[in-house]
């Protein structure tokens, strides 16, 4: 057997697997969204621009997704970067893999599960009646967006957390030591070495975040009681409800357009960012 | 009845056909119902029936308690049921599957829209389901559906069934459809908070955006949503008029920052406290009300909608015998009835009627008396599918 012929063995799974469950799948919703709704829903072929120049129509959906998904990015950042150096650099030996593993315990249970008990902590009988005995009035938090927010950064802070953590265990140490030696004080090592370095992890973690949250339903639809509407809840009842599988596929195909357009943003700002240095990258 | 105690009559359910000497399986099913509705303790029910010390003998033969497959060659292992939340009593399906060797897959769902979706997409896997009134004709149209073949269903008896609850199921004289429970879609107010039943669509959305900002809940369903919204205006429940729309729609934007949710799971925010108001469909609030008396469940006088359920099943069901016997089966008066003792929506086989406690059939939430319901539409067909009215919906849900 040639190189070639074994090189091409060992990719056909692969090669297979994204034939079948990515480009087919995205073909099919390509096609559809040129088409027409069918009279009692579904999909009726045809070839017509209508479900493009619909797209307004979901101009809030997209609005909302996009200054809430940055939002919940940046927040998840900040909460995440603390406690990722935390367990990279400070904490002992003994206790990293327990506190490790207390970061990935909440994946063992479903989302869902997780954002109904968020019900009841941010619902009128939990911290808001605890804040009401503290004399801070009558306050609502369950069903805006920043429970929506509130969901996003507890759902998603795992994602963020480890690939921070993995930059920052990766670093070399003696730079700092070297730092110290030479009297930078521990603040400007920390943004000369430390964040640099740590940049991949960042901007990995952040990519992650950012792209998964853009598709998101579940929390805007269960911490914003319904009225926090993202353009993942404008698919799933485009597709369930009104059954209008063309302009749901627009939507689609808009909205990984818009994803596309950020990320490539995203990636050409890296790179101009790490310009010179090659262990900044996307992924 | 909580999980656990649904666990042991299921084991127990069991146990009874393996052994009878105990007692029968009638007279079980008489001291379920008295312990249902709280005229035994569950203690008691646990010695007269024998449960307590089969359990006590089952812990250690857990594995034994597989149902025999004996009788059911024909009628394969299993039969997948499409239907809604809260909908049905767990222990039937147990029993039916003690008698027929058949297990019962229960899916549940949202939305007739949501149905007619998974069912449009093709192979749902589903052998029965339970559309409603308005949706039927369009199944039909569309050839998702088959007429019954009503020699399987002896049970099913037309003449005991009320036709305004029934006649959906039958078009062009074929009965594609037969009748499982009726209802409304009202209003639940939490009284103590709301210092009266509210019993109008007027004081609802009025209501909604003055004296109860912030405490109001309307469904994630257009149909009653913008029915309720059209009725406020006295208009039809199922309009689809352009100008009545934008009005309904211009109430409804009007009203969206005031309230609680848009979610037709609106029974945890009900009971604790969190919403004083939400539209509420018969079972719910007659749950609700037997929990917490203080929750409130009234039709709207303007209007509103009246529907009926039904059994069905899909074109290339996969176990077409075992859907025919699971609707049998669930049309038994004496199951039907158990039914309704579970979930709380009315029925319209008289039959099982006659066989529910006194104080249900009085019962103002679940039959109401005739004039009440005078004001009430069935949704039609054409809701179902407008595109107009789905449009409308989302607009409102992302305003």
């Amino acid at each position: 057997m040639t190189r070639t012929r074994a090189r091409a063995l060992l990719l056909m799974p692969a090669g297979i697997w994204y034939a079948v469950l990515l480009l087919f799948p995205l073909a099919v919703v390509l096609v559809f969204s040129f088409g027409e709704r069918n009279p009692i829903g579904g999909y009726a072929p045809g070839f017509t621009f209508e479900q493009y120049a619909n797209l307004p129509a979901r101009f809030a959906a997209f609005r909302n997704t996009l200054t809430l998904a940055p939002m919940g990015t940046l927040a998840a950042l900040l909460i995440a970067y603390p406690l990722a150096y935390y367990l990279a650099l400070k904490v002992t030996a003994r206790w990293k893999t327990t506190l490790l593993i207390l970061v990935i315990v909440p994946f063992w249970t479903s989302i869902l599960i997780r954002s109904y008990a968020w019900i009841y902590l941010l619902g009128g009988n939990g911290i808001p009646a605890l804040l009401e005995a503290l004399g801070l009035g009558d306050i609502r938090l369950i069903n805006t967006p920043f429970a929506v927010l509130v969901g996003i950064v507890y759902g998603y802070l795992p994602l963020m957390v480890f690939p921070i953590y993995v930059a920052l265990e990766k670093l070399d140490r003696s730079l700092l030591e070297a730092a110290a030696d030479l009297g930078t004080p521990p603040w400007r090592s920390f943004l000369q070495i430390t964040l640099p370095l740590s940049m991949p992890g960042v901007l990995t973690g952040s990519m992650l975040v950012f792209i998964l949250l853009t598709g998101e339903f579940l929390i805007p639809a269960i911490l914003g009681g319904g009225k926090v509407f993202f353009v993942g809840n404008a698919l799933v009842d485009l597709f369930l409800q009104s059954r209008n599988w063309a302009f749901g596929s627009a939507v689609a195909v808009a909205l990984i357009v818009i994803m596309l357009i950020v990320v490539a943003l995203y990636s050409r700002a890296v790179r101009r960012l790490g310009a010179g240095r090659d262990d900044v990258g996307l992924m | 009845m909580t999980d656990d105690n649904c666990t042991k009559f299921n084991k127990g359910n069991e146990t009874m056909t393996q052994d009878n000497t105990t007692i029968s399986r009638k007279k079980f099913i008489e001291e379920l119902r008295r312990y249902e509705k709280g005229s035994i303790s569950r203690r008691q029910f646990l010695g007269t029936t024998g449960l307590g010390t089969a359990m006590a003998v089952l812990g250690a033969a857990l594995p034994g308690l597989m149902p025999g497959r004996a009788m059911a060659q024909d009628l394969g292992d299993r039969v997948v049921l499409a239907t809604w939340p809260n909908y049905h009593d767990a222990a039937n399906f147990d029993l039916f599957a003690t008698e027929t060797g058949v297990f019962s897959q229960v899916n549940v769902f949202g939305s007739n829209e949501e149905m007619l979706a998974k069912i449009q997409a093709g192979g749902s896997g589903w052998d029965v389901f339970v559309p409603t009134n308005y949706a039927i004709s369009t199944y039909v149209e569309a050839g998702l559906i088959e007429p019954l073949d009503l020699s399987k269903l002896p049970n099913y008896d037309p003449a005991a069934f009320d036709a305004r609850f029934a006649d959906a199921g039958t078009i062009d004289g074929k009965v594609y459809a037969v009748p499982k429970n009726w209802g409304t879609t009202g209003i639940a107010s939490n009284t103590a908070k709301t210092g009266g039943v509210v019993d109008s669509w007027k004081t609802f959305f009025d209501g909604a955006k003055d004296q109860f900002d912030g405490r109001v809940m309307v469904h994630d369903y257009q149909l009653t949503t913008i029915g309720n919204a059209l009725a406020y205006f006295g208009y039809s429940f199922n309009s689809v008029d352009p100008a009545e729309l934008a009005e309904a729609e211009k109430l409804l934007i009007e009203v969206k920052p005031h309230l609680f949710a848009i979610s037709s799971d609106y029974q945890p925010a009900m009971r604790n406290g969190d919403a004083w108001l939400t539209m509420c469909w018969t079972g719910d609030g007659k749950q609700l009300n037997t929990d917490l008396p203080e929750i409130a469940f009234a039709l709207g006088k303007e209007g509103g909608e009246i529907w009926s359920d039904y059994y069905a099943i899909p074109v290339g069901a996969p176990h077409r015998e075992a859907a025919y016997a699971l609707i049998n089966y669930l049309l038994a008066p004496e199951v039907n009835a158990r039914e309704a003792l579970a979930h709380g929506y009315p029925v319209a086989d008289a039959r099982t009627n006659a066989l529910l406690p006194e104080d249900l059939l009085n019962d103002p939430i679940l039959y109401p008396a005739a004039e009440a319901l005078n004001a009430l539409e069935f949704g039609a067909a054409v809701t179902l599918t407008d595109p107009n009215r789905a449009e409308l919906m989302a607009r409102f849900k992302s305003a």
